[in-house]
């Protein structure tokens, strides 16, 4: 058999007759439609062309919705066909087709837009009352029956999003360290205020960018991984099977995960902290000659110990934060792909966008305390 | 068959699926040894074998998704896996596949899922496109409003109609189906078999597929491979089968039996 062709021939009554012969099919592989169609489109314009297809060895849906398509959707009659093609066009033309999804376009769809983001925040605000609400009493339920404490998820959450998070923490924390206290011991030593050094990077590094650095990394590292991990146990009904064998699914999946990390979060931080310091003095030692014995003496003489009490509030709600998040949207994930990303990102993105809120109300809040 | 024999294309032979000497391992573990199969066009063949045979990975094989160990498969006379690129993806299209759970893209509705192989084809406008559809969607008995729903929205015999429609897309010339009837009731399983069977007849295709389920496979079969001991310990026709004599034969032709009388 050969590829989809065709042909203009005048016939005995002087007719302009076009012969199509070959192959109009997808098997063909050497059949290019969107050629066949060009070249056939001077033709279809053409009302006394005769059309005759009865060389056609193999005629197939796409071949014959081309054909149709050119003729207008109808079969008219200047058109030769053998009895199962003009079954098959007929079954073509007579397709039911539903509406076009093509709408106007709608001058209040912006507005709506807006509307409709509005009702989508009170919804999450909704559901996180209420998962507030289920984990409060669940630990009410916990009080009566301490037994039932989770304790082998609890430690296996403590391991994955703590101890699992030390090395890339420690690296973070030691680079913006060394990054920070360069390029500020360029400026004191400008006004020759060396020694203040301590003080900017104790009180920056405890107060602020020790528990930030740490919920950032948290939130991309534990809280993605939480959601997925929800939303694929959502997916494959792991919950449905958790609750119908009578355990509830957020005492055994959502308690873990909330307590296992504010729990960790505080050691984190303090952690984060320790190598910030540490990355400081080393550049600080390099560019100022401030020993690190000096380094670390004069510390806590400058930083007011509240402030380090502070930071590991600051961490526990941080913490307390991004696992709620991150659960908060792995419950909402439905069972296909791209809710699993857009789920995933979303809980990312307002993870850390929360912790920086938070972050910016305890400034308010303490800021008479400490410094 | 007469038929479809004249339908061969000169110069391609009547086989479109050749399993050749194939043998898979996996570390120590030895899947098929000098496995050989062949398929001929027009036939519908069923892979039965034990749980855990081997049975998805030929298919895989075939397929072109895992390569053997060893030995070839010839799809259309020509090697899948070892075709440049553009080929290969020419080859591929000559075929369609219907997984087990459907594995429709769960982004997209129902109707871009099958639009998108003829998308990718780039030969088409979007109102044939939309024609070529509706007829896949006419084809297996589905109502052109379920084009919208999204696959999560489907039931599990729907999410097979609309597979099977998505894998008739490019009207492949060999249609492979791996467990077509898991996980559907009787009746709708029935259906299913005899949609396939209307689909063959009108199409003129060519259906290798696996299955566990003896009803489906006595009605939809022309031929039976049976896969034991690593390799195709049989493959003939279903009563040709009753004088096999293997454990696993001997044991699942007990079950087949006595479906044969009920059909009778």
């Amino acid at each position: 058999m050969a590829a989809a062709s065709f042909n203009l021939y005048q016939d005995a009554q002087n007719r302009k007759c076009l012969q199509l012969s070959g192959q109009w099919s997808l098997r063909a592989v050497e059949n290019d439609f969107a050629e066949l169609k060009n070249g056939l489109a001077p033709f279809f314009t053409d009302p006394f062309v005769h059309w005759d297809l009865l060389q056609v060895d193999q005629l197939d849906a796409a071949g014959a919705a081309i054909l149709l398509n050119g003729w207008g959707n109808k079969v008219t009659h200047n058109v030769s066909l053998k009895p199962e093609q003009s079954e098959l066009f007929n079954m073509l033309a007579n397709l039911a087709m539903p509406k076009s999804n093509k709408t106007q376009y709608d001058w209040f769809s912006p507005l709506a837009g807006i509307g409709g983001r509005v009702f989508e925040f009170i919804q999450h605000l909704k559901g996180f009352i209420q998962l507030l609400g289920l984990l409060l009493l669940e630990i009410v339920y916990l009080l009566r029956r301490p037994q039932d404490f989770p304790w082998r998820e609890f430690s296996a959450n403590v391991y994955k999003s703590g101890v699992t998070a030390l090395p890339v923490t420690a690296l973070l924390g030691f680079m913006i360290g060394v990054a920070m206290s360069y390029l500020m011991a360029r400026q004191l030593r400008a006004f020759g205020a060396d020694i203040f050094i301590v003080n900017i990077l104790g009180l920056g590094i405890i107060r602020e960018l020790g528990p930030i650095l740490m919920a950032v990394l948290v939130a991309g590292r534990s809280g993605s991984a939480m959601t997925a991990q929800i939303g694929v146990m959502r997916v494959t009904e792991e919950i449905d099977a958790l609750t119908t064998m009578g355990i509830s699914r957020i005492l055994r999946v959502i308690l873990p995960k909330v307590l296992g990390l504010t729990f960790i979060a505080p050691f984190l931080v303090l952690w984060t902290s320790f190598w910030a310091l540490a990355g400081g003095a080393f550049s600080a030692n390099l560019e100022l000659g401030i020993s690190f014995r000096f380094f670390f003496d004069y510390l806590p003489q400058v930083v007011e110990p509240v402030n380090l009490t502070l930071s590991l509030a600051k961490g526990l709600l941080f913490g307390f934060v991004v696992t709620l998040v991150a659960c908060h949207f792995g419950l909402r994930i439905k069972p296909n792909t791209e809710s699993l990303s857009s789920s995933t990102t979303s809980s990312v993105v307002t993870a850390i966008v929360s912790v920086i809120l938070v972050d910016a109300w305890f400034a308010i809040a303490a800021r008479g305390v400490g410094v | 068959m007469s038929e479809n024999i004249d339908n061969t294309v000169a110069g391609e032979s009547d086989i479109v699926c050749e399993v050749r000497n194939v043998g898979t391992q996996y570390g120590d573990l030895v899947i098929h040894k000098n496995l050989n199969l062949q398929i001929k066009r027009g036939e519908v063949v069923a892979l039965v074998g034990g749980s855990g045979s081997g049975k998805t990975t030929l298919l895989r094989h075939i397929v072109g998704l895992t390569t053997p160990t060893s030995g070839s498969i010839m799809l259309f006379g020509k090697d899948l896996h070892n075709l440049e690129r553009l080929e290969q993806q020419r080859l591929m299209n000559r075929f369609g596949m219907l997984f087990q759970q459907g594995a429709l893209f769960s982004a997209l509705s129902v109707y871009d899922n099958i639009a998108f192989l003829l998308r990718e084809l780039k030969q088409f406008d979007e109102a044939t496109i939309r024609q070529l559809v509706m007829h896949k969607l006419a084809l297996v008995e589905l109502e052109p409003h379920h084009g919208d729903l999204l696959p999560a929205q489907l039931s599990g015999g729907m999410v097979k109609r609309v597979g099977l429609a998505r894998a008739l897309a490019l009207e492949p010339e060999l249609l492979m189906l791996d467990e077509p009837t898991a996980g559907l009731d009787p009746d709708r399983s029935h259906k299913f078999v005899e949609l396939i069977k209307k689909l063959k007849q009108s199409l003129g295709l060519t259906v290798l597929f696996v299955t566990h389920d003896l009803d489906t496979l006595v009605s939809l079969a022309d031929r039976v491979a049976v896969l034991a001991d690593k390799k195709i310990i049989a493959a003939c026709s279903l009563h040709e089968l009753a004088e096999v004599q293997h454990p696993f034969v001997v044991n699942f032709f007990h079950g087949v039996t006595k479906r044969l009388e009920k059909l009778k």
